[in-house]
């Protein structure tokens, strides 16, 4: 057994799974149409490849990965693209994005757009990477990271430790757990491959101690393996164990600051689930074109976990767990601490997909009216990254943003831990997404700003330059009168002299300002890129 | 089908600001009962007037600050700084006493600042300390505690004293008050020729400091340690208050015991321990980071021990308080804890960047 550490803060919420985590995973019949938003990762929106009407097979790639971190977009069945549109995503604001949608076939006909490696050990682990990137394989534990891009380190910084994420804390959420117990082979499996690809000494799979059959399972997998690299770590349950940075620090004692990667560390974290759909995208060559989907709830009649197609309309997955109880008011897309409500259930599963949560009012803590902070602090002693969040609430409610930052309002990661616990009620985690956002925004009009400066600063110079120069010259033109109306003395002829020397240059100006005057006329003048005449020109 | 959208967390606290002040009130009853038969049948009219003073104080105020008025007396805070507030009063104060103090305390102490939440001073301190400064003689009208040799008034009695100021015929006021134990030891060594186990003889010392009194001073004791253990208050304020005390008062006491108070006197006389448990510990007007809960109740102690021994007022806790609210936004500042990540920075840290994302 590895030495465990302890992270601040932290509650114990009611579990809740049992609603859901007592079935085995089920098999959901394929939806008629399917609708895929192009951005179901953390990165590029992938850049579609197929074209309205075009039929395409199930598992083929319909929209490629765009830029280093994106991820490829496959069919979950055979059938037609019927349109390529913005349509509502599952979304906290209710957004719409740019959509395929496929209207299935109904024969579910592979084409699978890689081949199987059974051997994927003979294959470099750039070869690997590149599999999970065509695969479409994301962090399945709800960021959606690309794993690929997790996976590409620099050399210097070689990986040392692989850890798979199975503590899934947030009350109702069961998919991993029951992932864990029925395809601990595949998870497995996909670690034996990350730690190939990723050059790791070890793995260390975290899973929350009141899951004790998904351990037993996963230990039995490894017994089966005959892998000593692996060890099953059973971690404390308490909210939230399973957020990326707690889990490491729980199993190494390494706490990883919010502008540092895990792998700055030796670290690769990676969600239990991935660990399976990387073992798929390898070894079975398919990409990722489902996922298993926990539906729950009071609010739901047959809670359970299902294996549902990227692209189903989360009615289809609800009608499939027995509907709605009646009564429901709220449909959550991930768990009551950290999860989203939907405002409509016509939105498709997508990636991120981890769970569909039906409640009832009597389900939640009443909402109550918040009243005004009394900094009892019972929100510092439980936040698990050791904030001070009445202080944040005070300067985030005063609008005193840079207060807020030297709090260090950056690196609140939205648990809701602080609201869970507050005494008065208040929505704390919405005070400081509101002050995040609002440094977001000032930041980006102090960029604007010090652009306009920038350009200001560069127009007065070039103002200065140009009477810098013209002056110049002038000078110079005094100079040489100066010196032939000496020698010119001399001779003695001086007045008529003079008198031609004022003519001519009096025509001179005369011939430079008319053309001048035609140049301006023939092209209109260039803001900011000053041009001259021949003759102005120094 | 369509549904109302919510922010999560859909997780709600159970907890709520009334039951946290509601078992402080629990938490003062035991002191307060032994207070009433240890120092007077005062202790309950000068509470019961203070409470309902503050509440109604309150209630005008919230009225005339356009607030719901039912929403916020609900939370109990005007009824416990009032209770508190009333626990400080001498025993026989005039009616008036309290009722004054609670609208200092509460109009402006609290309301004027905004309310609950915004007042950085104890609203309990400031009416007291208000008080104390303009009405300093009745302010030391205090009745001889049970065990001494001071006569003691009855119910009947002491209602007519606090309403009427009437007294018996056959009393006089001299006969019933009696000058509490910080009080004598103050104004016996200032005379200069006695020392403190001289002073000690006299019947208003008890077995550890006043006599009666170090039993009520016990019972908030134990009060206060209730509240730790429901996670009302934390341990913080009042161990570094209560040690600073103790071992301020040790230094002095070991340098000249004729002139300095024992320890344990100190901790059980005057407001020691009611400042510590149930004033010092108001989480609105204290520190709220765990290391400024530390420097914050050791000030206080420090400060009430000066007060007390050097300075020109009896008790010094509320000042002490008072001064240490003042410190809070500084000490606040300078005690945040270490966050998540910022403990251990590598050296490799090449990203020190604190721009948002």
């Amino acid at each position: 057994m590895i030495k465990l550490y302890d992270f601040h803060g932290g509650i114990h919420l009611p579990g809740k799974k049992s609603l859901s985590n007592n079935t085995p995973i089920q098999q959901l019949a394929c939806s008629k149409r399917l609708v895929l938003p192009l951005q179901m990762h953390i990165g590029e929106p992938a850049r579609p490849e197929v074209g309205v009407g075009e039929h395409v097979g199930k598992g083929q790639r319909l929209a490629r990965p765009d830029g280093f971190i994106s991820a490829a977009i496959h069919a979950p069945t055979s059938g037609t693209v019927v349109a390529i549109e913005s349509l509502p995503i599952p979304h906290p604001s209710g957004l719409s994005a740019p959509c395929i949608v496929i209207e299935a076939d109904g024969e579910d006909r592979w084409e699978k757009p890689f081949e199987p490696w059974d051997d994927y050990q003979s294959h470099t682990p750039l070869e690997i990477r590149q599999r999970l990137r065509d695969a479409g394989v994301v962090g399945l534990g709800g960021a959606v990271f690309p794993t690929a891009a997790k996976l590409a380190v620099p050399p210097d910084r070689p990986i040392k430790t692989l850890i798979l994420n199975g503590a899934e804390c947030e009350p109702y959420i069961t998919c991993d757990d029951r992932v864990m117990r029925e395809r601990a082979d595949q998870i497995i499996e996909g670690g034996r491959i990350l730690l190939h690809a990723s050059g790791a000494e070890r793995c260390l799979i975290g899973v929350e101690d009141n899951k004790p059959e998904a351990i037993a399972s996963l230990q039995a997998a490894i017994k089966a393996a005959e892998d000593t690299r692996f060890e099953v770590v059973a971690v404390p349950t308490r909210y939230p164990a399973g957020g990326e940075r707690q889990l490491i620090l729980t199993l190494t004692g390494i706490e990883i600051p919010r502008n540092r990667h895990a792998t700055d560390y030796g670290l690769l974290c990676q969600n239990v689930a991935t660990a399976a759909s990387v073992y798929r995208a390898v070894v079975l060559g398919e990409p990722v074109i489902s996922r298993v989907v926990t539906v729950t709830g009071e609010g739901i009649n047959r809670p359970g976990n299902f294996e549902v197609r990227i692209g189903t309309p989360i009615s289809d997955v609800i009608a499939a767990a027995g509907g709605y109880k009646s009564g429901v008011d709220r449909l959550l897309m991930g768990g009551p601490m950290m999860g989203f409500a939907l405002a409509d259930d016509t939105v498709p599963v997508v990636k991120a997909t981890n769970c569909l949560l039906a409640l009832h009012p009597q389900d939640r803590e009443p909402e109550q009216p918040p009243m005004p902070c009394i900094r009892c602090g019972q929100c510092a002693e439980a936040c698990p990254v050791n904030l001070l969040p009445q202080q944040l609430y005070w300067y985030s409610r005063a609008k005193d943003l840079d207060r807020t930052r030297e709090y260090h309002i950056f690196d609140c990661i939205e648990c809701g831990v602080c609201a869970a616990v507050c005494p008065a009620h208040i929505p704390l985690v919405q005070y400081f997404r509101f002050a995040k956002t609002e440094i977001w925004a000032s930041e980006r009009e102090r960029l604007k700003a010090n652009k306009a400066r920038e350009r200001h600063k560069f127009h007065q110079e070039r103002i200065a330059r140009e009477k810098a120069e013209r002056e110049a010259m002038l000078a110079k033109k005094r100079a040489a009168l100066a010196a032939k109306q000496t020698n010119q003395s001399q001779t003695g002829s001086d007045k008529s002299a003079i008198k031609d020397e004022i003519a001519a240059a009096m025509a001179r100006v005369k011939a430079r300002k008319a053309a001048a005057q035609t140049k301006k006329a023939s092209e209109p003048a260039q803001v900011g890129s000053p041009t001259y005449t021949e003759s102005e020109k120094p | 089908m369509r549904f109302e959208t919510d922010i999560s967390p859909l997780v709600g606290s159970q907890n709520s600001i009334s039951a946290i002040m509601r078992r402080v009130i629990w938490a003062l009853i035991p002191g307060t009962a032994l207070a009433v038969v240890i120092l007077g049948w005062g202790v309950l009219t000068n509470v019961l007037l203070a409470v309902v003073a503050a509440v109604f104080f309150e209630a005008v105020m919230l009225f005339l600050r356009q607030r719901p008025v039912g929403f916020y007396l609900g939370d109990y805070s005007a009824v416990v700084a009032g209770w508190i507030l009333g626990l400080c009063l001498p025993t026989l104060a005039p009616w008036w006493i309290p009722i004054v103090a609670s609208g200092f305390a509460i109009v402006l102490g609290k309301q004027l600042f905004g309310g609950l939440g915004y007042n950085p001073f104890n609203p309990a301190m400031v009416g007291y300390v208000v008080m104390l400064v303009s009405f300093p003689k009745q302010m030391t009208f205090w009745a001889a505690p049970w065990g001494t040799d001071g006569i003691r008034l009855n119910f009947t009695e002491s209602l007519r004293w606090t309403f009427f100021e009437e007294l018996p015929s056959h009393l006089q006021f001299d006969a019933v008050t009696m000058a509490t134990p910080l009080d004598a030891v103050r104004t016996r060594l200032s005379l200069g020729d006695e020392s403190m186990a001289y002073i000690e003889q006299q019947s208003i010392f008890g077995l550890l400091a006043g006599q009666g009194s170090e039993w009520v001073a016990l019972a908030f004791l134990a009060g206060g340690l209730w509240m730790i253990y429901k996670k009302i208050i934390r341990w913080h304020i009042p161990v570094a208050m209560l040690g600073a005390l103790a071992i301020i008062a040790t230094v002095f006491w070991l340098i000249d015991a004729d002139r300095y108070g024992s320890p344990l006197f100190h901790l059980l006389a005057g407001g020691t321990m009611l400042g510590a448990f149930f004033v010092a510990t108001d989480p609105i007007s204290s520190s709220t980071t765990e290391r400024g809960r530390l420097i914050f109740g050791a000030g206080v102690g420090i400060l009430a021990y000066l007060i007390r021994s050097f300075g020109s007022y009896v008790d010094g806790v509320a000042f002490a308080v008072l001064l240490m609210n003042m410190a809070v936004p500084l000490i606040d500042y300078y005690t945040q804890p270490k966050v998540f990540g910022h403990k251990s920075q590598p050296k490799t840290a090449s990203n020190k960047t604190s721009k948002g994302q």
